[in-house]
């Protein structure tokens, strides 16, 4: 199968990005270097092209609340929240941000690979209310301190005046959207939704306009360890359709008061009480954490990690692992195979980073 | 770009640059700019002794750890102390201050690539 682009592949082509297969999209891994483009969304601004992320559409509000494992009456129109969907098992089937539009429908924002699926999954519960729009949309990231002043000089509205997770449909740079105050890198500032035929356009005016704030494109390299900082976890790695959400540390994406699919099983696993659990590592000397390496305490197997790194912020090495309920509380040593070496790891909460002033 | 002319290169991407009997080595241009950033090496204690195309260590970039190979028999007299603190050396200056081991006792590397059949080497592989 051929992997799809972005319409902004072009662009990365010319930046003289290094590509990368994604979830079945050719993606910009790194333009110049990951550290780089790390430390300008820390410090400065960063670009990121996310439009191989999912968009379904739902105007059906019944089925909507069925599928999402939070209480969508309480979202009201303008805000986005961070939600589940789950299996009749209790396990994840994506990791998802629901907006509450002004029509009434809900717009879900899903993992890239998960895009047709999820709409296979959610159709298979209710026929014709959901739309697929991904392929038609684009979706720019744009993080870091300056972020949100960039966006605010390109845009037709207040957009500074946007809460955390609250969005206006607007314009920025001419061109018509959705501006979300959401992100996946721990920083402030926007993704901005908009066609496919304007995100070049969208595109080359941020990174000309934000050239005096430190604006750097990119890529899903630094993406990935600016999430991982976060403690934000990522579908495939970090949790899976054999992970229920009280495993993956996200009881509060849920509200058990009221049904959804998986409800029950969340419930049972939880008076069953939990064999795993996800956690922060430290790494207490310099190697490298990585997916699939087993956490091990006296010499015996206990968990895995599912995402380690360097954190170029903090200057050690991290990781999130499932590990026992009985070693999951921070302070709790435990081991990390390396290439046959238990390697000494702190357990920590989550999240690793956190900016210091955040809105 | 610096002098390659009396550098030696592997299939697996690393220099040596023999003096007499002792070597240095490092990873190439090539090898540094596939890798990424890199964050950590494992390398060997001084003294040990390497096989030509034997085990040298784990270079880790952000990416990915990757096993490092020596180009040359020998054994390890210096282990460049620079790069715990500064891995990044081995991508800014691949050729110079990001050098990784030195070897004594280095005899034959004839085996070995000449700068010019390196780069048709990376030509070749890079389909490019």
């Amino acid at each position: 199968m051929t992997a799809e682009r972005t319409p902004l592949y072009e662009e990365h082509l010319r930046l003289g990005a290094q590509m990368t297969n994604f979830s079945g999209w050719v993606m910009p891994l790194q333009y110049s270097s990951i550290r780089e483009e790390h430390r300008a969304v820390r410090e400065a601004v960063g670009l990121f092209d996310l439009s191989h992320m999912g968009e379904l559409r739902l105007t059906d509000d019944v089925l909507a609340q069925r599928v999402v494992s939070r209480d969508l009456g309480k979202l009201r129109p303008g805000r986005a929240q961070y939600a589940m969907l789950c299996n009749a098992d209790g396990g994840i089937v994506d990791d998802v941000l629901v907006y509450a539009m002004a029509d009434g429908s809900h717009l879900l924002v899903v993992n890239a690979g998960n895009q047709d699926s999820d709409f296979d999954w959610i159709r298979s519960h209710g026929d014709g209310a959901v739309l697929n729009v991904g392929r038609d949309w684009a979706l720019l990231g744009v993080q870091g301190p300056h972020a949100v002043g960039l966006v605010q000089r390109l845009a037709d509205q207040d957009v500074s005046a946007l809460r955390y997770y609250a969005f206006a449909e607007g314009k920025v740079a001419g061109v018509t959207g959705i501006i979300s105050r959401t992100g996946y890198t721990g920083e402030d500032g926007f993704e901005i939704f908009c066609a496919n035929r304007d995100a070049s356009r969208l595109w080359r005016t941020m990174l000309e306009e934000g050239r005096d704030d430190g604006i750097r494109p990119a890529g899903l390299g630094a993406r990935d360890t600016l999430r991982l900082e976060a403690g934000l976890r990522l579908y495939g790695n970090d949790m899976d359709a054999a992970t229920n959400p009280l495993e993956a540390g996200l009881d509060w994406t849920l509200s058990l008061d009221r049904e959804f699919i998986g409800r029950d099983a969340i419930l049972r696993a939880r008076d069953k009480g939990l064999t795993r659990i996800l956690v922060g590592l430290r790494m207490l000397d310099r190697s490298i954490p990585r997916h699939g390496y087993p956490v091990v305490n006296d010499g015996e197997r206990i968990g895995v990690v599912t995402s380690g790194n360097v954190s170029f912020t903090l200057g050690y090495n991290i990781a999130m692992a499932y590990v026992p309920p009985t070693l999951a509380d921070p302070g709790a040593r435990v081991g990390v195979d390396v290439r046959g070496t238990a390697v000494p790891a702190e357990v920590v909460a989550l999240p690793f980073y956190k900016r210091p002033h955040p809105k | 770009m610096p002098d390659l002319s009396g550098m030696r290169f592997s299939q697996s991407h690393e220099w040596v640059k023999t003096d007499g009997d002792s070597a240095t080595v490092g990873i190439t241009e090539y090898a540094q700019s596939q890798l990424g950033d890199v964050i950590y090496l494992e390398l060997p204690n001084v003294g040990q002794t390497l096989e030509q195309g034997g085990k040298l260590g784990v270079i880790e970039s952000v990416k990915a750890a990757s096993d490092l190979y020596s180009p040359v028999a020998g054994q390890v007299s210096e282990v460049n102390q620079e790069l715990k603190e500064h891995p990044e050396y081995v991508n800014q200056d691949p050729y110079g201050k990001g050098w990784i081991i030195k070897l004594a006792g280095v005899k034959d590397n004839s085996a070995l690539f000449d700068a010019k059949a390196y780069d048709a080497f990376v030509q070749g592989q890079s389909g490019s």
